[in-house]
């Protein structure tokens, strides 16, 4: 099982911080399946040795996982994978599809075209993720 | 925590010119802290100073808690990689070795052979024959195995290829992840110490223009496009702004301003906010602690 299962990798032209980045490679690994329980990520050393990016940013990013519930350290071993998501949310996506329609008919009946629906939606789902993670853990 | 190093009024002149003038920073300790500026800012005058490898004409400098260059104890805690990382041309790798185990009361001489053969560095290869990325992986390998407390260096991919920068970079990284220790290093070329940076200081005409924890500098700053205006109503403070015909272009410093559908906010790249303090002189200094 010591083997390496995931390899990061960085765009640095995306606008989203390293360290979201490479949560959102667990993320998504673990959603596909590519990660499950039990799986080693890669150590700290690995993941700079690779990227050549600050360890700080790799133990805010396996920091931020385990506050998720995603994964656990265990101390001087690893972290791990303890988590498989059995995507509960897939249930909402139907309804929440229907509502965004919707709302997108309404932007439309207002006068607003197809760069300043996308523009709006942008910037307010970038405020309210930012509100959401200034709010206190 | 106890700066890694603090300076007050540092100066360095050479006869008519100075090299730096009336410099006054604080680095925080166990970080790895980005010093850039452009070509002339002092900041090779100052990391040397820093080093112990130059005395300055005027000011205070403190560097873990002593005066640099003040005696054996003091040189051991820091070391030093200066501009074009040099090596003895003459002496073979191995010659390094046996020099830095002699010279270094602290030498990790295991660690230092290690880190040569995960390189592919022969031990009978003579320094003047090794190419300019090992040349620079031969000066960092001599600095860590001297298990600094402090580890200066003065724009070290500077001369090297794309490739060999990037490897330059993650042996130090892979350093950091493995042992405590502060870390300087500075560039004139903000995208060298974008992703390895946890602090940067800006220093333009020896003075500190922007000074910060990455993250808070990124969250910290915005662009504000659209019609022309004046800029003295906006909240937080104007760092740089433009305008041309009927557009105005303004950097702020300060938090997002309130949405107004007829301009444009965005967050900068880390190369945009220190470009934008780097040419604009008149304005005050910033303190992001």
């Amino acid at each position: 099982m010591e083997y390496v299962v995931i390899e990061f990798h960085l765009d640095g032209r995306s606008g989203v911080s390293p360290y979201m980045q490479l949560v959102q490679q667990v993320r998504r690994a673990v959603r596909l399946g590519m990660l499950t329980e039990g799986d080693r990520l890669p150590t700290v050393k690995e993941v700079v040795a690779r990227l050549a990016i600050n360890p700080n940013t790799v133990l805010k990013a396996y920091r931020e996982l385990e506050h998720e519930g995603l994964a656990a350290a265990k101390p001087g071993v690893g972290t791990f994978i303890t988590h498989r998501i059995t995507d509960s949310s897939l249930a909402a996506h139907d309804a929440l599809r229907g509502e965004l329609r919707t709302w997108l008919d309404r932007a439309t009946a207002a006068g607003l075209d197809a760069e300043s629906v996308e523009a709006l939606f942008v910037t307010t789902f970038r405020e309210h993720t930012e509100t959401r993670t200034e709010e206190p853990a | 925590m106890k700066p890694v190093l603090t300076t007050r009024g540092l100066t360095r002149r050479y006869g008519r010119r100075t090299a730096l003038s009336d410099c006054t920073i604080t680095v925080p300790s166990g970080k790895v802290v980005g010093l850039v500026g452009p070509n002339g800012a002092g900041k090779s005058t100052l990391l040397r100073i820093a080093a112990g490898a130059l005395p300055p004409t005027a000011g205070e400098i403190e560097v873990l808690g002593g005066r640099p260059g003040s005696g054996p104890g003091q040189l051991a805690k820091v070391a030093f990689v200066a501009q074009d990382t040099p090596v003895y041309a003459g002496l073979t790798v191995g010659d390094h070795l046996r020099f830095g185990a002699k010279t270094n009361p602290r030498w990790d001489d295991a660690m230092a052979r290690e880190r040569l053969k995960s390189l592919g560095l022969k031990l009978d290869q003579r320094a003047g024959r090794l190419s300019g990325g090992q040349r620079a992986q031969l000066a960092l390998t001599m600095a860590v195995a001297k298990r600094p407390e402090l580890l200066i260096l003065d724009e070290p991919v500077a001369a090297l290829d794309p490739l060999a920068r990037r490897e330059f970079m993650q042996g130090l990284m892979a350093h950091i992840a493995e042992h405590e220790g502060s870390v300087i290093l500075s560039s004139h070329v903000v995208s060298d110490l974008e992703r390895v940076c946890d602090h940067l200081i800006v220093l333009v005409d020896s003075r500190v223009r922007a000074d910060g924890e990455v993250e808070d500098l990124l969250a910290g700053h915005h662009r504000l496009t659209g019609p022309r205006r004046d800029t003295a109503d906006l909240p937080g403070d104007v760092i740089a702004e433009s305008h041309v015909g009927r557009q105005s272009t303004v950097i702020l410093r300060g938090p997002a301003p309130e949405p107004d559908p007829a301009y444009e906010v965005e967050k900068l790249s880390l190369e945009d906010l220190v470009l934008a303090y780097m040419s604009s002189d008149a304005r005050p200094a910033l303190e992001m602690a």
